[in-house]
Formats: C-alpha cells, structure tokens, sequence
C-alpha cells in the first residue's frame, strides 16, 4: 500500500482548500473577496467528502457522501448569490464595499 | 485591525495564518484517522435499498433514506431566493431589464441549444431512477437554457407574470411538503411513503423539484445582473 492513497490526497486537499478559504475569510475585508472565500471553503468540504466516499472498495462510492455534497453545492449556489444580493445592496446603500468598524461610518 | 489601504495588519495576518495552518494539521490528521476498513454507511444503504423504490442509490439516499435533508435543501433555496428578491433596490420585473439582443449568431445559436437543453433535462430527470441524474442536475440544466435565453436577450414572456414566477419558485417546496405530510393523516411518521408508491411519488417529487429548482437559479441570477450599480454610478 503505497504512504499516501488516492483518497488520503484529496481528503487533504481538501483540508488545504478549507484552510486557505478560511485564511481569506478573515484576513480580506473586501465582501466580494469574503463571498469567494466561502466557497472555496465549502468546496474544500466536497473534496473531503467526495474523497471519503471512495474509500469504499468496488466500483460504487458511498452514496450518502455523495447526496450530501450534491445537495451542498445547490445549498452554496444559493447562498452565494443571498450573500452578492447582501453585498450589492450594501453598496448601493453606502458605496463601500467593506464593512465598516463600529461607529466608523464606511470607508 | 485594519490599515489605510483596508487591508489587514501584518500582525492580523501572520497570526490568522498560523491558526490556519495549525487547523490544516489537525483536520488533516482527523482525515487521515479514518479507518481504512471503515465502510461508512454503503452497507446499510445497499442492504436496504430494494426497499427504497429506485435503482440508483444516490436517489435512493437523496429522496428516501435522507428525504428531510433534500426537504430542508428545497426550503433553503426557495428562502434564499425570496432573500435576493427582496433585497434588490427597485423592484423592478425579474428579466426585463437586460440588453436586447443585437447579435444574429448568438440568437440562432441560442435557438439551437436551448430546445437541446431542455431535452437533456428531461432525459437526466428520468435517468435519476437507474443513473447518475436527477432533480437537480435537471434543474441546472434547465436554470442554464433560461439563463442563456435571458443573456441572449430575449425578454421575459408576457405569460410570465410576478405572480406566476413566485409560484414556481415556491411550487417544489409545496409539493415536497405534502407528500412528506400526508402519510401523517394517516398515522404514518413524516415522509414515510405509502408502500408501493414510493417510486411514483419521488417522480412527482422530482418533477416538481426539477421545475422549481430551473426557475430559483434563473431568478437568482436574473436578479443579480440588473444593472442598478451603474445606475448608481451615472
């Protein structure tokens, strides 16, 4: 068995993507920059996921991964385009495009 | 925390990196912990799966064994997009205010493709008993032909009316719903389906879902390409 399987190096790519995501969500205050971290973060999660499910042995993964992540990608379809609704409305509200510390009034 | 150029401190930065980091080692080794001869739950789900009306397992998973999840995933969606629809400044109609279309190539084409991607749809949404398919590829497929007709300029068609659109937004999550309810009239537990009927109630279901699923995805990004920020900036 070779050190690092297939599955091993998705799952951990996937791990990879979640971080990076996460990295992204903190450190940009850009909200466009925030909405694209969180994908990249869900996308880490499918990854794991997907990897997971083929750790079954025969030709068919794990279907309850699958099912999950199938109905995690229409659950980020969605919410990404509440969060680009949230930040255009922002926008035209304010004109910025970070959100503003407390009692500082926008950049 | 953050500077002039409203990006964060160096000090912000190097700290949120290494708790990243050190959250990469520790999934990382979670991940790697899981046990080579763990199964999971592909066992279960092929010893019961005679029972769930449909040949494909993740369908299977999908509307039966997991049938609250998808329930939950359609509610998501439908509150998501009445989120976005009321977020947006003027409430100008869905699809009526983008650029008509000039271009001929582009318009035949669009004829072209758009009867072919509802004949794909259809054909994933019956593939979905026996194969890789289903309502929400379906649905895609289906959201993407209304998404090309709409960026190729055609308009919304009269017979589109508010009304009509925000009934088929909400009309998968309903018919969902009172599927999953009825069994309760009758002393059953919440979607539990009548045995026997399984497989024609989840193709109702999907059916429906399917619908549903193409118009939320059209109006979520009908909605996000009106053109109100270059109003703002005229």
């Amino acid at each position: 068995m070779p050190v690092l399987s297939q599955t091993d190096l998705y799952a951990a790519a996937g791990a990879l993507l979640f971080c990076v995501g996460l990295y992204g969500l903190v450190v940009r205050p850009h909200l466009l920059h925030k909405v694209l971290a969180l994908n990249i973060i869900s996308s880490g999660v499918f990854l794991v996921l997907v990897g997971i499910a083929r750790r079954v042995p025969g030709d068919v993964p794990d279907p309850v991964p699958h099912a999950m992540v199938l109905t995690g990608i229409v659950v980020t379809v969605s919410s990404t385009a509440f969060g680009l609704a949230l930040v255009k409305r922002i926008y035209t509200e304010t004109g910025a495009v970070t959100l503003s510390e407390a009692g500082d009034p926008g950049e | 925390m953050t500077d002039t150029a409203g990006q964060a401190s160096l000090r912000t930065r190097i700290a949120v990196g290494a708790i990243c980091t050190a959250l990469f080692v520790l999934l990382g080794s979670a991940v790697f912990s899981i046990s080579e001869t763990d199964l999971g739950l592909a066992p279960s789900v092929a010893e019961r799966q005679a029972e769930s009306g449909v040949k494909n397992v993740v369908t299977a998973v999908l509307l039966n064994f997991r049938g609250y999840d998808t329930l939950l995933e359609i509610a998501v969606l439908m509150l998501a997009t009445i989120g976005v629809l009321s977020l947006r400044k003027e409430s100008a109609g869905i699809w009526a205010s983008l650029e008509p279309a000039a271009d001929p190539v582009l318009s035949s084409m669009t004829r072209l493709l758009v009867p072919l991607m509802i004949l794909t749809s259809g054909y994933l949404l019956w593939a979905g008993e026996h194969a890789p398919g289903g309502a929400f590829q379906a649905g895609a497929v289906l959201g993407s032909a209304g998404v090309l007709l709409a960026l190729s300029g055609y308009a919304r068609p009269g017979w589109v009316t508010r009304v009509a659109l925000r009934v088929a937004i909400a009309v998968g999550f309903i018919a969902f719903l009172v599927i999953a309810l009825a069994p309760m009239l009758s002393g059953g537990a919440l979607l539990e389906y009548p045995e026997g009927l399984e497989k024609p109630l989840m193709i109702v279901i999907e059916t429906w879902l399917t619908f549903s699923i193409a118009v939320i995805l059209i109006s979520l990004f009908i909605s996000s390409a009106t053109p109100e920020m270059q109003e703002r900036e005229r």
